[in-house]
């Protein structure tokens, strides 16, 4: 098996800044990434793509490069379209590459597995033709592909960065289908102080919605009862707004109403996580170097809680200092030198995001879908149901995988875990710490029996 | 099920393979990514559901939601994850007619 230094999981921000950092301090790093190229979501195959269509996706983007630039050098053994699907103890990370198992192991792990959509369970959401917003910033970062008839549903500032690019393009959307309402902006004004602290996140939003405004994009505030309709395929956008019904014709839907951490990886190591009632997700209990109740497992980036690119990227440089130090390669003082100016500048970074939070929350209908609406997309189990399982007994997630399978599907829960635990805790009146969640086990992905027979004859060497 | 597409290519790719899918072959730019492609392309639905049999296509695109499942070789995988080569021959999961697996 091969040895390294540490072993970092994802190549986004927080993931390639880590792996940089981590070098810089003389350590040999493993860098796994699932993509073939790396960028992760928010900079996705930033250097090919930067050159075709930079104009598009703007500054935010293209200065990805930089941090791919970083990895390109001796320390950094950069494993792409590395498949991890187990983490063990010591630690021995397993993956798929090439379609060939491999295993890797080092004395420090850092997760910086990123971000999911917010799970936005809706009548219709499972119709082809409806895709997560981060789906759409993909088509077009990476394949260059814009929906010619495309509603953006939900609320936040990425709806707002898509439908700019959309008009960038020449593709504007046919509307923007908002939930947030005018109560919730004037909540957020409270934070609005914090808010400025982080002034260009500010100016930029203002730019973008003012880009929405010349290009006359329709944008229906306090959307409620929204579901998508189609026969086979989405076909419109039904809703209320303005106290009126509504429908909105087109053949691609854009969901999103925030991101939340992607916890499988450092679930599926134990470490502990925490309901985070602004945020209305699990995050995971990390001190500020991004360290966790599990000695040697670090994480960085969205993964440790949402803040966004920059933040991850600061993020994923303490926790490498806090590593190198550990290893012995930085005095504490040198640690902590090196640390102070990345502190402040995450503080800077982290300014907006109260504003942000109480401005655009979640849709509620979506937290708490009617009875029909399904929630498990792989296994097609409705959130009535899961109610029904409430009633049946069942006070924890886990327990309403035997109920119904919801949770057992190929995606293991990772669009309706945040659901199931919501309804559960709504149904028994507990708190979804108390509810608790999914329990993740390996494999976090899935490996085939051809794929595991061709590991390298060292590991299998090890394992007789 | 292949409509026009909804989609807009920004640039045309030089390279282009043969793709072969549910039979039909398509014309797809080579390296491309599988699920943006066959999308692109005007396939919709890329696999029926085992609980209902209902439609599905790509939802998250980042290799999450597995709801762009289909059929290489035998091997059912997440088309999101997977680039263009000429000659790929892709079904829908457990739907190739003429597959002779058993079932």
């Amino acid at each position: 098996m091969r040895q390294c230094d540490v072993i970092v999981v994802g190549a986004g921000p927080a993931g390639m800044a880590a792996a940089a950092t981590a070098a810089d301090a003389g350590l040999q790093v493993a860098l796994l990434d699932e993509q073939p190229r790396a960028g992760g979501q928010i900079y996705r195959d930033v250097d090919r793509v930067a050159a075709l269509r930079g104009g598009i996706l703007g500054k935010d983007y293209t200065e990805g490069r930089a941090l791919t630039a970083a990895i390109r050098r001796d320390g950094i053994e950069h494993l792409d379209g590395a498949v991890v699907w187990a983490i063990e103890d010591g630690f021995c990370v397993s993956y798929t590459r090439a379609g060939q198992a491999a295993q890797v192991s080092a004395p420090k792990v850092i997760l910086a597995t990123g971000a999911l959509e917010r799970p936005m369970p809706l009548p219709g959401w499972t119709l082809p033709g409806v895709m997560t917003a981060g789906a759409g910033q993909i088509l077009l970062k990476q394949s260059g592909l814009l929906a010619r008839r495309a509603v953006l549903v939900g609320t936040g500032p990425l709806l707002y960065l898509i439908a700019a690019q959309m008009v960038r393009a020449g593709t504007p959307p046919v509307a923007l289908v908002e939930t947030q309402t005018r109560a919730d902006l004037m909540r957020a004004n409270r934070h609005l102080g914090g808010a400025l602290r982080g002034w260009p996140y500010l100016a930029k939003g203002l730019a973008m919605l003012a880009e929405l405004m010349r290009a006359r994009v329709p944008r229906y505030t306090g959307a409620t009862t929204i579901a998508i309709a189609g026969d086979g395929r989405a076909e419109a956008v039904t809703f209320r707004s303005g106290g009126k019904p509504r429908t909105v014709a087109c053949d691609t839907v854009f969901l999103h109403h925030g991101v939340v951490p992607n916890t499988q990886a450092a679930r599926s190591v134990g470490v502990p996580h925490r309901w985070d009632a602004a945020q209305h997700c699990f995050n995971p209990v990390v001190d500020a170097w991004g360290g966790t109740a599990v000695a040697g497992v670090f994480l960085a980036g969205d993964g440790a809680g949402i803040g966004g690119a920059k933040v991850a990227e600061t993020a994923g440089r303490i926790a490498a200092l806090k590593v190198a130090e550990e290893l012995g390669r930085l005095s504490a003082d040198e640690r902590d030198r090196r640390a102070a100016p990345l502190n402040r500048l995450r503080s800077r970074q982290t300014a907006i995001r109260p504003f942000l939070d109480a401005a655009y929350p979640p849709f509620a209908e979506a937290l708490a879908p009617a009875d029909a609406t399904l929630v498990c997309r792989c296994e097609e189990v409705t959130a009535g149901e899961i109610r029904g399982y409430a009633k049946l007994g069942c006070i924890g997630p886990n327990q309403t995988k035997a109920f119904g399978r919801a949770g057992m599907g190929p995606c293991q829960g990772r669009y309706c875990g945040l659901t199931v635990t919501a309804l559960l805790a709504e149904a028994t009146g507990q708190t979804p710490d108390q509810t608790g969640y999914y329990r993740i086990r390996p494999p976090l992905k899935p490996v085939t029996l051809g794929e595991l027979a061709a590991m390298d004859d060292g590991a299998r060497d090890a394992a007789e | 099920m292949k409509t026009a597409s909804p989609f807009l290519e920004l640039e045309a790719a030089p390279a282009r393979a043969t793709v072969w899918f549910d039979g039909e072959p398509l014309d797809l730019p080579q390296g491309a990514n599988l699920a943006a492609a066959l999308l692109a392309a005007g396939v919709a639905v890329f696999r029926h559901t085992p609980a209902s049999g209902a439609p599905r296509g790509p939802f998250c695109l980042m290799g999450a939601c597995f709801d762009c499942l289909v059929e290489i070789d035998g091997v059912v995988r997440q088309a999101c994850m997977l680039e263009v080569e000429d000659g790929l021959r892709v079904t829908r999961p457990h739907e190739a007619e003429d597959s002779g697996a058993p079932v």
